[in-house]
């Protein structure tokens, strides 16, 4: 400040368009009844597996689709349409993120009444998703075995906004020599009161119970 | 890296509240939180690209950086919170699940000549 200017106050949210946008998505599926789970992650945590296997289980007795955002490729997109249920592509091009109103307009004239879930897979990216709501009712951050029981410690940001942690790729735990409870621990941290589960997609352990957390929230 | 993004939001937000009361602004002031998930110093370097060929080509940032404070429901009082990655009271150690400061992300004044 200096003797010749003053200050006048604003208090806007810098993100407020996203914002806004964000907060409509929500109420558009909460009037067309559908449960919207996003799902974010670094790059190789397993997010496509586990929905891939997540599609197929629920699509036994829900009807479900997935939006997946990427940089470049439409691989997850093919990836997830073999399970047999409505996917979408979301290329962001050198966007690092998914923003609510990309979300916006992937949905377009999808029916949103006739779904009972729809997952939104984010960009690999512990970083930036953190700071866009994307009007999902359940925000689930996931991370593997292989990463390190630090992970949380490492971004907080994410697991703070997150409702739920995920620890993938359990099957690979004692061959990484991973701290289950260190782990834990470290999630508490960051987010105190978070529920953790832990899985493996390909042996499908602890599936049950992340079915069964899905089907509470529908 | 989404802090470009984050600041040509800004300059939008900012621009606009600039013509609506007809000013000339020499500062933007924002609150910015450790958890808002933007690192000051990459937001500051966006900035500085992204202002160029606007009308806040000139204007200062001036950052104030929140900090991590909680509702403690034990000392039933506001407290600060021990650390980003300790999220419990620094007073008594109880969970911080109730935030009341952390997340900003906020223009919260135009500086005007």
């Amino acid at each position: 400040m200096t003797a010749t200017t003053r200050l006048v106050e604003v208090r806007t949210k810098i993100l407020k368009q996203n914002d806004v946008t964000a907060r409509a998505l929500r109420e558009r599926f909460e009037a067309a009844g559908v449960c919207v789970v996003s799902l974010v992650s670094s790059p190789g945590a397993g997010k496509t597996t586990l929905l891939q296997k997540t599609l197929q289980r629920l699509r036994e007795r829900y009807r479900v689709a997935a939006l997946v955002g990427d940089l470049a490729t439409e691989n997850d997109a093919q990836r997830l349409a073999q399970a047999n249920v409505p996917v979408r592509q979301i290329t962001t091009g050198t966007v690092c993120h998914l923003e609510a109103e990309m979300v916006e307009q992937a949905l377009d004239d999808w029916r949103l009444d006739e779904l009972d879930f729809l997952f939104l897979e984010n960009v690999g990216n512990l970083v930036c998703p953190a700071t866009y709501d994307l009007g999902e009712a359940l925000r689930l951050v996931l991370f593997s075995v292989t990463e390190g029981e630090d992970k949380p410690l490492k971004y907080p940001t994410i697991f703070n906004t997150a409702d739920v942690a995920l620890i993938t790729k359990m099957d690979l735990a004692a061959a990484v020599e991973f701290d289950l409870a260190a782990a834990r621990r470290n999630i508490q941290a960051v987010r105190p009161g978070m529920e953790v589960l832990e899985l493996s997609s390909k042996t499908g352990e602890g599936m049950k119970r992340w079915l069964d957390l899905l089907a509470s929230r529908q | 890296m989404h802090e470009l993004s984050i600041a040509m939001s800004l300059i939008d937000v900012a621009s606009e509240e600039a013509e609506r009361r007809q000013v000339r602004v020499a500062a933007l002031h924002l609150k910015v939180g450790p958890l808002s998930g933007v690192v000051q110093e990459a937001l500051v370097s966006a900035y500085e690209l992204a202002r160029e060929g606007t009308d806040l080509a000139e204007a200062r940032l001036e950052i104030q950086q929140t900090p991590i404070r909680m509702n403690c429901p034990t000392c039933r009082s506001e407290q600060a919170v021990a650390s980003i990655q300790e999220l419990w009271c620094a007073e008594c150690g109880a969970p911080a699940i109730e935030l009341t400061s952390g997340r900003e992300l906020e223009l919260i004044a135009l500086e005007i000549e």
